[in-house]
């Protein structure tokens, strides 16, 4: 292979921009579960609302579902954010003064209910059509340059989150995040309102992973069914984060690049394949992946980079 | 041999450690108690015996033998049984059904252990067949010891048996241990009401922040003035 | 208006035998969070599992599947064994949360051994066709029979175990208390594996009943998923027999939210049947989330 020839860079670029919106993905959920130790099992609803919401906003008229608003992106991709957030907060409010189990178990039918919704709401979404034409930024630069600026893009919110995040994370608010999570009882006999704190952990991650799905329909141009996927979206993710490290913003940037390089690399292996192998191997590739998730949770279950409290700016450096 | 030996015992949860390296004894067919103002770590003691707080340094011995960190059911299953001091019965299953669970490692004979039982409580007799999690405090306390009596033990490890009983209650309980003890059955008692546990015990440790504070015959103990003043209330 | 005939034929039986199925996969649901306290999201796939399994009898020995049944419970069991060991026992003393996260990866681990064995075709039993029973206006399928029977004698045997055996009342004496089972000397280790041999048992049966009734696919375990998970939090986590009532509970209520009771329209479009599991589940868990019949409340 020729490593300088174009087709080696446009791959290289769709390397590195899916691996930028995988890692917006990543540093949503890792707010919810890093942080605040909340299973979400419906990543692919928030992405799916995401998704959708900039696509109908941003999109020209048409016969075939709700659009022609003709937002800037600018706008719809808040917009996009705010909706996911407030289902969020909904989902949130009723499930997290509970069990962690209830949430895992509502956020599945969450997910499920989305999917319903864009497939059976054909005049809001298109529906099995799915919705063409969405417009990526930067499209009117020459071929290469724009996925290159395209990717930058991804790349500056990707680093724009994960500085929030680490803020975030160093601040009197992550710490508490923290010691609710480790023991929401001890932090609760502190006086900690529990319950709000994880909402606004859960809101928050709901809404970096709507920017994930806005990102992606933008990315892709074409916004079908498949985006509510649960595998592609909910499970890679999950697998991204674990293997990478939870509870370290860098871990799941990380998490994210290793396994999309081994997702989409074993995908050009098999690609070669005789055609009947090629859905064979699919699967295989699904089984990998979950012995690998299942190696990591058992063996190394602090993943490549592990957590590490906060260096705080006014404590003396840890005599040790 | 003493029945029951803990040496220089370190535990605790978590990251944390609660004892400090604790030194306790049970002798063959005497009474040990254990008391200590709240937080000393007594029920720590016991837990750690039993798996439920994590033993870091030490050793525990039974009849010689060591039996540190071994599994709860081997320890059952060589006599030794153990009250909890909270939720020390299985509140959905009848009393009957409690007791079962006591025998749950040896099944045969059944019948004629809980009329055993029922001749050392007889106010459950009449209970056998509620759920245990409807009866009041003292009748609990009775399901719970009788539970742990269904093997037959050598050594009854008891947790604040008393606790929030009324006093006519306590004198049962406390009553009851006697008993118990005469049969030949060695008693670890961890109590509250530290004068009535001392009077019935043969030997006290008094426990204080994870350490042993004062070790002596429970009569001595008794006498002792400064053992009086600090911990037994004046 | 719908006749009352096509009421019953066409609602309530369906809905009567859904909810049978689910029931089955519910228990095991109920039971495992009450053991092991986790929710076990490889169960819907425990279910696909046993419906494949069968296959291997009808499509190669042209057995029927009700003869496979046995044999299908069994190989399911003894699979739930094996993941049981490989994937769940190393987190016994971890957070429940983090074998939520291992039994998402068997989910799909299932899945797409399935697949890979199997295809993704849709498959039947190829049982042929055999003529409802009429009775005056009801028109019953032999099949809808059996799987009510079955099932009821399935949980009349459940009900006997855990009432009756030394084995059920640990199993009981465990979810009750699982610190309080150990010191009592209850071996929790073998109690376990009886749950999951229960559990999966059971969601076998049910998953052999789906295709029994209509057919087999990779995915259908992710589908019954979420009616599952509103079963056993409508009959209360942790409660077997609250199970088997949410399971019908959530099967009529999804076949009857079809009807049209309004319009000539039916009420839910068929389309949206899994939402009204969700939504049976959010009004559960605002209003009482221990569920009707009191399960552990947290
Ligand atoms: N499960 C646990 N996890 C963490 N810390 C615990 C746990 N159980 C007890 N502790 C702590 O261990 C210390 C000793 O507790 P322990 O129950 O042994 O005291 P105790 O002497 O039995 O007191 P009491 O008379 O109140 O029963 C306390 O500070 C308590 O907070
Ligand atoms: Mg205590």
């Amino acid at each position: 292979m020729d490593i300088f020839s174009p087709g080696f860079l446009n791959y290289l670029i769709s390397l590195g921009t899916m691996s930028g919106i995988y890692a917006v993905l990543c540093l949503g959920l890792n707010l919810q579960w890093g942080f605040a130790g909340l299973f979400n099992a419906g990543i692919a609803a928030f992405f799916a609302i995401g998704a959708y919401t900039t696509a109908i906003l941003t999109t020209p008229e048409s016969p075939n579902y709700l659009g022609g608003f003709g937002l800037p992106i600018v706008l719809a991709w808040p917009i996009a954010m705010l909706l996911s957030g407030v289902i969020a907060w909904a989902i949130g409010r009723i499930c997290l003064r509970l069990r962690g189990d209830y949430l895992a178990m509502a956020t599945i039918g969450i997910a499920e209910v989305i999917r319903l919704l864009i497939k059976n709401e054909a005049w809001l979404t298109a529906g099995t059509r799915g919705i063409p034409n969405i417009a990526r930024p930067f499209e009117g630069l020459p071929s290469t340059w724009n996925h290159l600026a395209f990717m930058g893009l991804v790349m500056a919110l990707v680093a724009i989150i994960y500085w929030a995040a680490e803020r975030a994370w160093a601040s009197p608010w992550g710490r508490t995040m923290r010691a609710i999570r480790d023991s929401d009882m001890a932090a609760a006999a502190i006086g900690k309102d529990v319950t709000q704190f994880r909402v606004e952990a859960f809101v928050l991650g709901a809404m970096v992973m709507a920017l994930g799905g806005a990102l992606s329909a933008h990315y892709f141009k074409f916004l079908g069914l498949s985006a509510t996927e649960p595998m592609m979206v909910t499970f890679l993710v999950w697998v991204m984060l674990i293997v990478g490290g939870s509870g370290n913003n860098r871990g799941a940037i990380l998490g994210a690049l290793i396994i999309w390089i081994i997702w989409s690399a074993t995908e050009l292996l098999t690609n070669r394949l005789p055609g009947e192998w090629i859905t064979r191997t699919s699967y295989i590739r699904v089984l990998l992946i979950g012995i690998l998730l299942q190696v990591v949770l058992q063996r190394f279950a602090k993943g490549l980079v592990p957590e590490r409290p906060p260096r705080m700016i006014d404590d003396k450096p840890e005599s040790r | 041999m003493s029945l029951l030996q803990i040496d220089k015992l370190v535990a605790g949860y978590g990251a944390v450690d609660i004892l400090n390296g604790i030194d306790l004894a049970v002798e063959p067919g005497k009474i040990s108690v254990i008391v200590g103002p709240n937080g000393a770590g007594k029920s720590t003691a016991l837990k750690a015996i039993f798996g439920l707080a994590q033993i870091r340094e030490g050793r525990v011995l039974f009849q010689g033998d060591d039996i540190t960190r071994q599994p709860a059911d081997r320890l059952v299953a060589r006599g030794i049984a153990y009250v909890p001091q909270e939720r020390n019965v299985f509140r959905s299953l009848s009393v009957r059904e409690n007791l079962e669970m006591g025998a749950f490692l040896k099944p045969g004979d059944i019948a004629r252990r809980i009329e055993a039982v029922m001749g050392l409580f007889p106010p459950l007799r009449e209970k056998l067949k509620q759920a245990a999690g409807e009866l009041s405090g003292g009748q609990r306390q009775m399901v719970a010891m009788g539970r742990a009596l269904m093997l037959e033990p050598k050594l009854l490890m008891l947790d604040e048996p008393t606790a929030g009983l009324s006093p006519l209650y306590m004198d049962q309980i406390f009553d009851r241990v006697i008993a118990i003890n005469q049969s030949g059955v060695g008693v670890l008692l961890v109590e509250q009401n530290a004068k009535q546990a001392l009077a019935i015990g043969h030997v006290g440790y008094v426990l204080a922040t994870g350490r042993n504070r004062f070790t002596d015959s429970a009569a001595n103990l008794l006498v002792n003035r400064e053992v009086a003043e600090s911990f037994l209330g004046g | 208006m719908i006749a009352l005939s096509d009421f019953i034929n066409l609602y309530l039986l369906p809905g009567l035998v859904v909810g049978c199925i689910y029931a089955l996969g519910a228990i095991g649901i109920s039971l495992l969070f009450g053991i092991l306290r986790f929710a076990h999201f490889a169960h819907g796939d425990m279910m696909t599992l046993g419906a494949y399994l069968a296959i291997i009898f009808t499509a190669n020995f042209d057995w029927s599947p009700y003869a496979a049944l046995p044999i299908t419970v069994i190989g399911t069991a003894l699979v739930a064994l094996l993941l049981d060991r490989a994937f769940y026992k190393p987190f016994r003393r971890s957070a429940g949360i983090v074998t939520v996260i291992a039994s998402f990866g068997v989910m799909l681990m299932l899945r797409s051994a399935i697949q890979l064995i199997w295809g993704v075709d849709v498959k039947t039993y190829d049982i042929g066709i055999r003529f409802p029973m009429e009775f005056g206006m009801l028109k019953i399928a032999p099949r809808q029979v059996t799987i009510v029977l079955v099932t009821a004698a399935l949980v009349i045997a459940l009900h006997l175990f855990l009432s009756r055996t030394r084995l059920g009342k640990a199993m009981r004496a465990v979810s009750d208390d699982p610190d309080l089972a150990r010191v009592s000397g209850i071996n929790v280790e073998q109690v376990v594996r009886w749950t999951w041999i229960i559990g999966a048992g059971l969601a076998a049966a049910g998953g052999v009943f789906i295709g029994i009734q209509t057919k087999v696919h990779p995915n259908m375990g992710w589908d019954l998923l979420l009616p599952l998970f509103a079963a056993a939090v409508l009959g209360g986590i942790g409660r077997p027999y609250g199970a088997v009532a949410g399971g019908l509970a959530i099967g009529l209520c999804q076949e009857l939210a079809t009807y049209p009771w309004f319009s000539e329209e039916p009420f839910i479009a068929p389309g949206y049947k899994p939402a009204v599991a969700f939504s049976v589940m959010v009004i559960m868990l605002i209003w009482r989330p221990t569920g009707l019949f009191r399960g552990r409340a947290f």
